[in-house]
Order: C-alpha cells, then sequence, then structure tokens
C-alpha cells in the first residue's frame, strides 16, 4: 500500500475511536511535554550559566605573560620552547601583532600597581588596576552605582564597594554581604581622589640615545656592557594625579568574576600614559628607554571561547606564556551533560508511561478490528498491509502526541520561567531567562514520540498481521 | 482432419487446463483430544468460465472447501491447483497477492466495512494493488454503476438495505477483475426477490465477463436455476454430482 493511502486509512481509523485515541495522544503529549519541559531547563540553565560566565570576561580571555617573567602557570612552557633568558619581551609591538591576529577582540596591557590614595586628607593603600573601554559589558559592573568611565583617557576611577566603606570608614561584617551599593555610592560620587604613584621618567636625552643603539643590537649586549647598562637606566619621580569617582562597583572582589583582583579602577588609556612604574620595568631595566612601553602581562580578549585554544597556540608559538581558565569550565560541561542526562531519563520516564498506552490502545483496536482485518486479508491485504496500517496509527498518535507535547512543554516553560521571575522580583532580584528550548529539541522530541510510537506498535502490528483470516471473518 | 464444433469444444475443454483442481483436499482442525475433519478428501475438478454450485446442509464442509479455493486456508493435506498455481505451495504473501488479483469473493454477512463509505469499499482492494487515485476513482464509479448504485457512493453501508450492501460486495469483489468469483451464501440474508436480483448479476458477471463462479449454497433450487453443475457435499467429502444440461448448455453456447 502506498503511504498516502495508509496515511489516509491510519488517520481515518483514528477518528473512528476518537475518544479512546484521543486520550493515548494526550498520554504522549504528556511524556513529551515532561521531556521537553525537563532538557529546557537544564540546557536553559546551562545557558544562564554560559551567559554569565561568558559575560565575566574570563572565558574569552587569554593572559599572556613573557616566559622572562619565570611566572608560568603550567610547567609544560619550562621545557618546550625557548629559556626564559632567550625568550622575547612582552612590549607594545608583541601587543599588536597579537591583536592582529584572527579571531582576537582586542589585546590589552596588564597594567596594576599597588599605590596611595588620598581621600578627605586621609591616605588608603590598595591594588589600581586598568580597564579597557570593552570592560564596560562585564557583568562586573551590570549594577555599578554611577557609570563607567566617560572616555578612555578621562581623569576618573570606579571603585569597588570595599573600598568605598573604607573611603566612608566603615567596617563591614565578617562574611554577610548585606552592603547596600546605593547608599556608599550616593555621597562619593563626583567626589576627588589624589592618588600618588611613581612614574618611570626615561633618562637624559644622551644617555637614550646611547641606550638606544645598545638596545638595537642584541641582548647579549645587555649582559655583556656594563656602562651600556649603568647608561640605559631610568628614574623614578613621585607623581599625584587628581582622580573623580565617577562609579561604585558592587564586585567582590574575593570572588572570580571580577576582572582583577584591585578595587580601583582607572581607563586604560590614561593608566598608560601616567607610565606608573611596574614590577617588569626592574627586570628589564636594560630596555628602559626603549619607546615601546613593556607589560607584564597580556590580556587577550577573543571573539568566542571556542577560538581560545588556537589564539592560545599561535601566542604559544611566539615563544609567550599563556593561561585561560577555558580548561575549568569543561568540569562544569561536564555537570551540565550529566544534569541534563537525568533531567532526560526522569522526562522520557512518562513517555515510556504513554508508550505502554499505545500498545494498549492498539490491542484493543485490534480486538474491535479484529473482523475488519479478516475482511481486508480476504479482499488482498498482506500481512505487511496490516502490520504498516497499525504502525501507521502508532506512527501518526506518536507525531501528534510529539507535536502537542512540544507546545505543551514550551507552555510550561514559560509559566514557570514566568513564576520564578516573579518570585525573583519578590526578592529584589534581577528576572533570568533560563527556559531554553532550542529548534534541535523541538525536532528531536517529535522524533523521539514517533519512534518511541512506532515501537510500541510493534507488537500489536504483529499480531494483527499473523491473524488467520478465516478466524477472523467468523469474529463477530 | 475435419472436427465439429461439438468436437473442437470438447478437445479445448480437455487441454485447457482447469480453473479450479482439487486433490484429496483436507482440512482437520484439532479440538482438544478430537479432530473435527472439515474436509476430507475432496477431489473436484471446475472449467474456465463455469459456473458451480456446492451444495450441502449446515457443516458439510462446504465453505471450508470454498475457504482453500479462495487461499484464506491452508489445506492439511491434499492439493488445490488454481489456473496452474499450487495453494498449498504458495507463501503468504503470495496467497495476499492471488486473493488481491486472482479471486473475487462474496460473503453471507456482506462483510463490508462500516466505517467506510461503499465507494471507499468497493476502493480498498485497489488501495492494497496500488492502483493510482485518480484511476481508482474512475473504476469505482464504473463498479457501483455496473451494480446500480452509482448515487449511493457517498452512503455508509448502514444506510443500505442488505441487496444494495450485496450489490455493494459484489462490486468491491470484481473491481481488480479476478479470474473466480467465489460466493459464500450469497443470499443467505436477503429475501427471495433480493436474492435472485443478486444471483442475475452474479450469472451476467459469469456470462459477459467469463469469471469462473462457484457458489456456496444449502439452497437446492436456487442453484439448479443459475448453475452449470452442483456438487454435493456432505460430512467433508463429495457425496454426488449432478450436471444441469440446460444451463450447460446454454452456457457453452455463450462462451462460443
Amino acid at each position: 500500500m502506498k503511504l498516502p493511502d495508509l496515511a489516509e486509512l491510519a488517520m481515518r481509523n483514528l477518528r473512528e475511536s476518537l475518544l479512546r485515541n484521543s486520550l493515548t495522544t494526550i498520554g504522549i503529549s504528556v511524556g513529551v511535554a515532561s521531556l521537553v519541559a525537563m532538557l529546557s531547563l537544564g540546557i536553559g540553565l546551562q545557558q544562564l550559566a554560559s551567559r554569565r560566565l561568558m559575560k565575566s570576561g574570563l572565558f574569552d580571555t587569554v593572559v599572556v605573560t613573557s616566559r622572562r617573567d619565570l611566572r608560568n602557570f603550567g610547567h609544560e612552557e619550562e621545557h618546550n620552547g625557548p629559556t626564559p633568558g632567550e625568550s622575547r619581551i612582552l612590549d607594545e609591538s608583541v601587543r599588536q601583532q597579537i591583536e592582529r591576529m584572527p579571531n582576537v577582540v582586542e589585546a590589552y596591557p596588564d597594567i596594576r600597581f599597588i599605590t596611595e590614595l588620598r581621600y578627605d586628607n586621609k591616605p588608603h593603600m590598595t591594588m589600581v588596576a586598568a580597564l579597557p573601554s570593552s570592560a564596560k559589558s562585564n557583568d562586573a559592573f551590570e549594577s555599578m552605582q554611577g557609570h563607567f568611565f566617560s572616555s578612555d583617557i578621562a581623569a576618573e576611577v570606579v571603585i569597588q564597594k570595599t573600598f568605598a566603606e573604607e573611603l566612608l570608614g566603615k567596617t563591614p561584617k565578617p562574611g554577610v554581604d548585606d552592603t547596600n551599593v546605593a547608599q556608599l555610592a550616593a555621597p562619593l560620587l563626583g567626589k576627588e581622589l589624589t592618588m600618588r604613584y611613581a612614574q618611570r621618567q626615561a633618562p637624559p636625552a644622551t644617555v637614550s640615545t646611547a641606550s638606544a643603539a645598545t638596545s638595537d643590537n642584541d641582548e647579549e649586549d645587555d649582559e655583556d656592557d656594563e656602562d651600556d647598562f649603568a647608561g640605559a637606566a631610568y628614574s623614578v619621580v613621585s607623581r599625584e594625579l587628581k582622580l573623580k569617582i565617577v562609579g561604585v562597583a558592587d564586585l567582590d572582589p574575593e570572588s572570580m568574576r571580577g576582572p582583577t583582583r584591585a578595587r580601583v579602577f582607572l581607563p586604560l588609556k590614561l593608566a598608560e600614559s601616567l607610565h606608573v612604574m611596574q614590577p617588569t620595568d626592574l627586570r628589564e631595566i636594560s630596555r628602559a628607554a626603549s619607546d615601546q612601553p613593556v607589560y607584564s602581562s597580556v590580556s587577550v580578549h577573543v571573539k568566542h571561547p571556542s577560538q581560545i585554544r588556537a589564539v592560545e597556540d599561535s601566542i604559544k608559538k611566539m615563544g609567550f606564556n599563556t593561561f585561560s581558565i577555558l580548561d575549568a569550565t569543561r568540569s562544569l560541561q561536564q555537570f551540565f551533560a550529566v544534569l541534563d542526562l537525568f533531567l532526560g531519563i526522569f522526562g522520557s520516564l512518562a513517555l515510556a508511561v504513554a508508550s505502554i498506552g499505545i500498545v494498549n490502545t492498539l490491542v484493543m483496536a485490534i480486538l474491535e478490528r479484529r473482523r475488519e482485518i479478516g475482511i481486508m486479508k480476504a479482499i488482498g491485504a498482506s500481512d505487511e498491509d496490516v502490520k504498516k496500517l497499525f504502525f501507521a496509527e502508532a506512527g501518526a498518535m506518536g507525531l501528534l502526541g510529539g507535536i502537542v507535547g512540544v507546545v505543551l512543554g514550551w507552555a510550561i516553560g514559560h509559566v514557570i520561567n514566568f513564576g520564578t521571575n516573579i518570585y525573583l522580583n519578590h526578592q529584589s532580584l534581577p528576572p533570568e531567562h533560563f527556559w531554553y528550548v532550542p529548534l534541535w529539541l523541538v525536532g528531536a522530541a517529535i522524533l523521539f514520540a514517533f519512534i518511541v510510537s512506532l515501537l510500541s506498535g510493534l507488537y500489536p502490528a504483529g499480531r494483527a498481521a499473523r491473524l488467520d483470516p478465516v478466524q477472523a471473518l467468523r469474529y463477530e | 482432419m475435419d472436427l465439429n464444433h461439438s468436437q473442437q469444444n470438447n478437445l479445448a475443454s480437455s487441454t485447457n487446463p482447469a480453473a479450479i483442481h482439487a486433490e484429496s483436499l483436507c482440512r482437520h482442525y484439532r479440538m482438544g483430544e478430537s479432530v473435527i475433519r472439515a474436509v476430507d478428501g475432496v477431489s473436484l475438478s471446475v472449467r474456465p468460465g463455469e459456473f458451480v454450485a456446492l451444495l450441502g446442509s449446515s457443516g458439510s464442509g462446504k465453505s471450508s472447501v470454498l475457504n482453500l479455493i479462495a487461499g484464506l486456508d491452508h489445506p492439511t493435506s491434499g492439493n488445490v491447483v488454481v489456473h496452474g498455481r499450487n495453494l498449498a505451495q504458495l507463501s503468504r504473501v503470495e496467497l495476499a497477492h492471488y486473493r488481491l488479483y486472482t479471486v473475487g469473493m462474496v460473503f453471507q454477512s456482506f462483510n463490508l466495512i462500516a466505517s467506510m463509505t461503499i465507494a471507499e469499499n468497493v476502493e480498498l482492494p485497489m488501495r492494497f494493488a496500488e492502483v493510482d487515485r485518480a484511476k481508482r476513482d474512475h473504476l469505482t464509479h464504473e463498479a457501483l454503476t455496473r451494480v446500480g448504485l452509482q448515487a449511493r457512493m457517498k452512503h455508509r453501508p448502514s444506510e443500505l438495505s442488505g441487496g444494495e450492501q450485496q450489490r455493494t460486495a459484489l462490486a468491491r469483489a470484481l473491481i481488480n477483475h479476478p479470474k473466480l468469483l467465489l460466493a459464500d451464501e450469497p443470499t443467505g440474508n436477503l429475501d427471495s426477490r433480493t436474492g435472485t436480483e443478486i444471483m442475475n448479476m452474479v450469472r451476467q458477471f459469469n456470462q459477459q465477463l467469463g469469471m469462473t463462479v462457484v457458489v456456496v449454497t444449502h439452497e437446492r433450487a436456487l442453484a439448479e436455476r443459475y448453475a452449470e453443475r452442483l456438487i454435493f457435499l456432505a460430512d467433508g467429502k463429495v457425496v454426488g454430482e449432478e450436471v444441469n444440461p440446460a444451463l450447460t448448455a446454454a452456457a457453452e453456447g455463450a462462451r462460443r
């Protein structure tokens, strides 16, 4: 029998016992809905976590350090590639080279230093870090009071809430995070901080030229020529800069979410222009007079976490050490894979129950339509035709149940998401979208329901096909 | 050699294979300890285009013989050869194919599918034969017109009289142009007038389309009116045979 005829006859038969077949189909729908609901929850939560992690900026960032730094995150590099002494210096030209790499969004130097900031004539020591303008979209600054830097060179700072507390002379309770950032920000926004810092200055012009000439040669010159070494020195000058507080970030410096563990943030270009003395300056003293700024580390922002590995490999080939936190997400992905599996199994249980319903319905249909099967065989239907007809009926119920189930599951998900957001709102928490039904799940759920239904139809279809036509025709 | 018409015909009949040839046909059923011999060594032969009646009382085995000829049942022993094919040796698929293309069946209780319209009932064997939809519609209309039911195509069997239902069953039996029409008590559920109407139709198809007809009945009068040959069964055995000379001659004339 041709497929359209099979489908037509199957639909006709399903319509004949409308109530029973509808109930069976609803059973399948509930099964599929529960499967879709469970998996959508798992996928949604995974996406929420991924989204959060992506926004944290940790997962699409590679930290590049020079091997001269002797600050390896892994030990592999120590045995491969150039020795620390032979390796390149992480300077501006390298940063630009990295930034030109495919899939790299930006590469910015990691400028950080511990210094003194004066507020209200009181000194406060803290770590200061520079931030590129792209950090604005980082979720660390999502619930920030005030605003992000008005420009990359503005004399502005964003301070972290614990530093704000320190400035205001408040002492937070240990272990309790009940800080109201808005209350902290109100007296501080627009106020000035005075930062004292150590500025590295180039030596006088004559010395500078001499040292530039030597640095043009080769590295061994640096070690061999003691006079040049002395001549290439730089001076350090104490400076002061007035900075306006524009934002107070609700960022826990102890957590991994923050891009740095600093408590005061400066615009990157401004920080660069300050030439604040960096730890690397001491090591690379021979290059102090070079025009190229030297960095202790460079953060490389990659378009997508999937490209991290390729970018890391390219940078390693250049002879630098790299570190990314992406490896840490592997255990997270594994956790979600297990969670999805369990949710899928629980969701499938309802479908398994529904499949028993299909078997029951079709076995009942065989009993009811025993004579009809006999007639069909008497007028020329083969065993295969009868089998296919029952398969088609099972498949139609599965397909229909699958479609209705997906819609139902989607609706349930939205209701749960909506209800949860009401609860979150009640708890003064921002709404979250933790529900996601991907297109593949829609297709897979319908296909799964269809296959389960066909499997359920195996036994009834086989039984119907084997019916003895003479016996069936005698049946009243 | 100069042969007259009758001699030529006899020669043709003897050289032509029989439409149906059953030899020592047995169908035994086991019921607990006892064996029921529904068909017990039946041997018979039916010529192509012949109209034969199987007569006997209830339980004589006439319907069982018909089911064996129809390929609905397998013989316990013996052979039934229809148009050169031994049904006992056919697989289930081949038997289904045989029932679809070689045999048309009509039953006492009509056996129409109640959930389908009469047009759909008539069309059903063509669905199994995978005939194109457009062709199916045309052939269904033609078949129902032949039995005078073209105006009732959209009706369900329950909306039809017994005679109309049997006419529908006849239209369905003939839709794939079978060589053999097997009728099991076709008038059993009908009044005499309607029964006569149905039997006239069967005779008409036998004569016009040249198909072989085997009718199972317990009404001798009816058999004598339509069948060229009457085969009597009792206790699963052939107990007698009568030729209806008037009808045989007429039928031979019609076939010539």
